[in-house]
C-alpha cells in the first residue's frame, strides 16, 4: 500500500546554488502527483531529496524534513533503508547491462542478500506483470540481456526492477521523455494501474501527460513551489499568474 | 532550385568521398598489417628455430648437466607457473582494490592523486631495479633465494597496470548504472563490487591479462629472487626454475644444443602465454549474454 508524503521547509543546495527554497507540500497516498516546471527549476532535485539520492552528490546539502508515512526520512533511518521503501525510475532507462532480464528484476532483492529461488521467481514474474512487460519477455527471461530490449521495454524493465523490492512510493523523473509516443502511452497506462498500490510522484515537462495521469500537480519555478493543487484546478483555473503563463505556454 | 544545387553538390563530392573512403580503409588495413607483422614474424622464427628441439622429453625432464645431451625444461615450466600464480595472487587483488579506490572512493582526493602518481612511477621502474629491491627486502633478511621472493617481485610489477586499467574501466561505467543500484537501496560497497566492477569486468580482466603476459616473460626481477634451479622444486621457500631464466642461461651458454633448447623454451613460453590468456578470456566471457554491451 502507498503512504502519504509530508514535506516541510525543505531546502537543498548544490554547492552555493540554493536549488530548492522552502518547499512545503503534502503528497497524498495512492495517487499520482505530477511536478511540472521549466528545465532547471529543481524538479529532479526535489524528488531526489525524497529518497535521499540528493546526498550521493558530494557537493549537495539538504535541510528541512520529509515524512513518508510515519517515517522521518532524514532522522529515523539510513539512506539505504529509505531507498528500499521509495523506488525510483530515471529519465534514461538504466538497466544493468551485464544482467539478464530476470537478473535485472531480481537485483534489488539479491543485492540485499535475498536468495530463495522460488520466491525470487514469483517476485520477478509479478513485477514484470505489474510493469506490463511479462508477455513480451517471458520466453527469454534468462537468455536476453536487459540492454537488448527497446527503449520503452527497458524503461518498463526499470519499473519492474523498482517494484520488485516492494516500495511504498515510486518516484519517476521524466520516465517517458526519452521514449516514442507508443511507449509513452504504455508508461502512462501503467501509472494508472500502479497508483492503486503505490504513491506515485512523476516529474514531467509534458503538461498533457500531467493532466492525463495525475490527481494533483505542483508547479515549480526557480527552486520554489509556486502552486500545488488538484490537476484540474491547475490546468483550468490556476491561482498564480506565473502558473497560468507557464501552462498557456507564454514562457519557459 | 534548392534541390537541384544540392544534387549537383552531391555529384561533385562523389569522387572525393569515394577516394577519401578508400584511402581511409587502405590506411587502416596497412596499419593492421604493420601491427600484426612483427608478432607473426616472431612466432614463425621461433617455430623455425625451436620446433625441431621440442619433444616429449622437453616437457617431462629436467636439464641435464653440461656434456650430457637431451634433457628438458619441465621444472622451468612448472616453476614459471608457480611464480606467476604467486605473482597473480598478490598483484591481481591489490591492483584491482587500488583501482577501485581511485575510481570509486578517492576520485580527485589527495590520497588518490598520490596513489595514482605512485602507480605511474612504479610502472616506470626498470624490472632489474624491482629485482634488486625485492632482493634487499626479502632475500637478504631470509638469507636465501626463494620462489616466494620471485612471486612478490612479479606481483608488484603487475600492480600498476592492473590498477590503472581498473580505474579507467570503472570510470567508463556510466553514473546512471551506479544511481540505479543506489536507488534500489543497495549499499554503496555492494553496488561497487556487484554492479560497477561487474559491468567493467571485461576491461578489468584485459588489464590483468596484460599485466600477466608482461611479467610472464620477465627475467631480470627473477635473477636475484627466484634465482633458478636445475632440479625439481615447487616449494615457495626454495630457489625455483623459471622459463625466462632457463632461456637466458641456455642462450648465453657456448653450447649449440643449449641454444636450440633456448629457442624451444622461448617458443613454449610464448605459446603458454597465449594459451593462458585465451583460456582466461574464454572462461570469463562464457556466461556473457547476447546483446550485452
Ligand atoms: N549534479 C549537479 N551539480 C551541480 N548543480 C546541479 C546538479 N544537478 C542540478 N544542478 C542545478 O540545480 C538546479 C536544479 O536542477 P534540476 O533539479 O535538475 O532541475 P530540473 O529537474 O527541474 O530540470 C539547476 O540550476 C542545476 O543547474
Ligand atoms: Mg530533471
Amino acid at each position: 500500500m502507498g503512504v502519504g508524503i509530508e514535506v516541510k521547509n525543505l531546502n537543498a543546495w548544490y554547492g552555493n546554488n540554493h536549488t530548492l527554497q522552502d518547499i512545503n507540500l503534502h503528497i497524498p497516498a495512492n495517487q499520482a502527483t505530477a511536478l511540472i516546471g521549466p528545465s532547471g527549476c529543481g524538479k529532479s532535485t526535489f524528488v531526489r531529496c525524497l529518497n535521499r539520492m540528493h546526498e550521493t552528490n558530494p557537493i549537495a546539502k539538504v535541510e528541512g524534513s520529509v515524512h513518508i508515512g510515519d517515517l522521518d526520512v532524514y532522522n529515523d533511518a539510513s539512506p539505504v533503508e529509505i531507498r528500499r521503501r521509495v523506488g525510483m525510475v530515471f529519465q534514461r532507462p538504466n538497466p544493468f547491462p551485464t544482467m539478464s532480464i530476470y537478473d535485472n528484476v531480481a537485483s534489488g532483492l539479491r543485492l540485499n542478500g535475498f536468495r530463495n529461488r522460488r520466491v525470487l521467481d514469483e517476485v520477478v514474474e509479478r513485477s514484470l506483470k505489474h510493469a506490463a512487460l511479462w508477455d513480451e519477455v517471458k520466453d527469454d527471461l534468462k537468455k536476453k540481456s536487459g540492454a537488448s530490449l527497446s527503449g520503452g521495454q527497458q524503461q518498463r524493465l526499470c519499473i519492474a526492477r523498482a517494484l520488485a523490492v516492494d516500495p511504498e512510493v515510486l518516484l519517476m523523473d521524466e520516465p517517458a521523455s526519452a521514449l516514442d509516443p507508443v511507449s509513452t502511452a504504455k508508461i502512462e497506462d501503467l501509472i494508472f494501474q500502479l497508483k492503486s498500490q503505490y504513491t506515485i510522484v512523476i516529474v514531467t515537462h509534458n503538461m498533457q501527460q500531467a493532466a492525463r495521469v495525475a490527481e494533483r500537480t505542483g508547479f515549480f519555478l526557480s527552486g520554489k513551489l509556486v502552486e500545488f493543487d488538484t490537476t484540474h484546478k491547475i490546468f483550468t483555473n490556476p491561482g498564480d499568474k506565473r502558473t497560468e503563463d507557464y501552462i498557456t505556454g507564454r514562457f519557459g | 532550385m534548392m534541390a537541384n544545387t544540392q544534387y549537383k553538390a552531391g555529384k561533385a563530392n562523389h569522387w572525393r568521398r569515394f577516394l577519401a573512403n578508400h584511402l581511409a580503409s587502405g590506411l587502416a588495413v596497412a596499419s593492421t598489417i604493420i601491427v600484426v607483422a612483427p608478432l607473426v614474424a616472431i612466432l614463425l622464427y621461433l617455430i623455425y628455430k625451436g620446433a625441431s628441439s621440442l619433444n616429449l622429453n622437453f616437457f617431462t625432464q629436467i636439464p641435464r648437466p653440461v656434456g650430457e645431451s637431451g634433457g628438458g625444461m619441465a621444472n622451468a615450466i612448472v616453476g614459471s607457473a608457480v611464480l606467476l600464480g604467486l605473482g597473480s595472487l598478490l598483484g591481481v587483488p591489490l591492483g584491482i582494490a587500488a583501482g577501485i579506490y581511485l575510481a570509486e572512493f578517492g576520485r580527485g582526493g589527495r590520497l588518490a592523486n598520490f596513489v595514482r602518481f605512485t602507480a605511474d612511477v612504479l610502472n616506470g621502474v626498470p624490472s632489474i631495479v624491482m629485482g634488486i629491491s625485492v632482493y634487499a627486502l626479502i632475500v637478504l633478511p631470509q638469507k636465501h633465494f626463494s620462489a616466494l621472493s620471485g612471486g612478490v617481485a612479479l606481483g608488484i610489477m603487475m600492480i600498476p597496470t592492473i590498477t590503472r586499467t581498473t580505474e579507467e574501466m570503472l570510470l567508463m561505467v556510466p553514473n546512471s548504472i551506479r544511481e540505479a543500484a543506489l536507488g534500489l537501496g543497495v549499499p554503496n560497497w555492494r553496488s561497487v563490487l556487484s554492479i560497477t566492477l561487474k559491468t567493467a569486468s571485461p576491461g578489468v580482466i584485459t588489464g590483468c591479462m596484460l599485466a600477466f603476459a608482461r611479467v610472464a616473460g620477465e627475467t631480470a626481477p627473477l635473477l636475484f629472487t627466484a634465482f633458478g634451479n636445475n632440479f625439481w622444486s615447487t616449494s615457495v621457500n626454495e630457489p625455483i626454475a623459471a622459463l625466462p631464466l632457463q632461456i637466458y642461461v641456455y642462450a648465453i651458454s657456448p653450447y649449440d644444443e643449449w641454444h636450440r633448447l633456448a629457442w624451444a623454451g622461448a617458443l613454449v613460453l610464448i605459446v603458454l602465454i597465449v594459451v593462458s590468456v585465451a583460456l582466461v578470456r574464454y572462461v570469463t566471457t562464457r556466461g556473457v549474454l547476447k546483446g550485452a554491451s
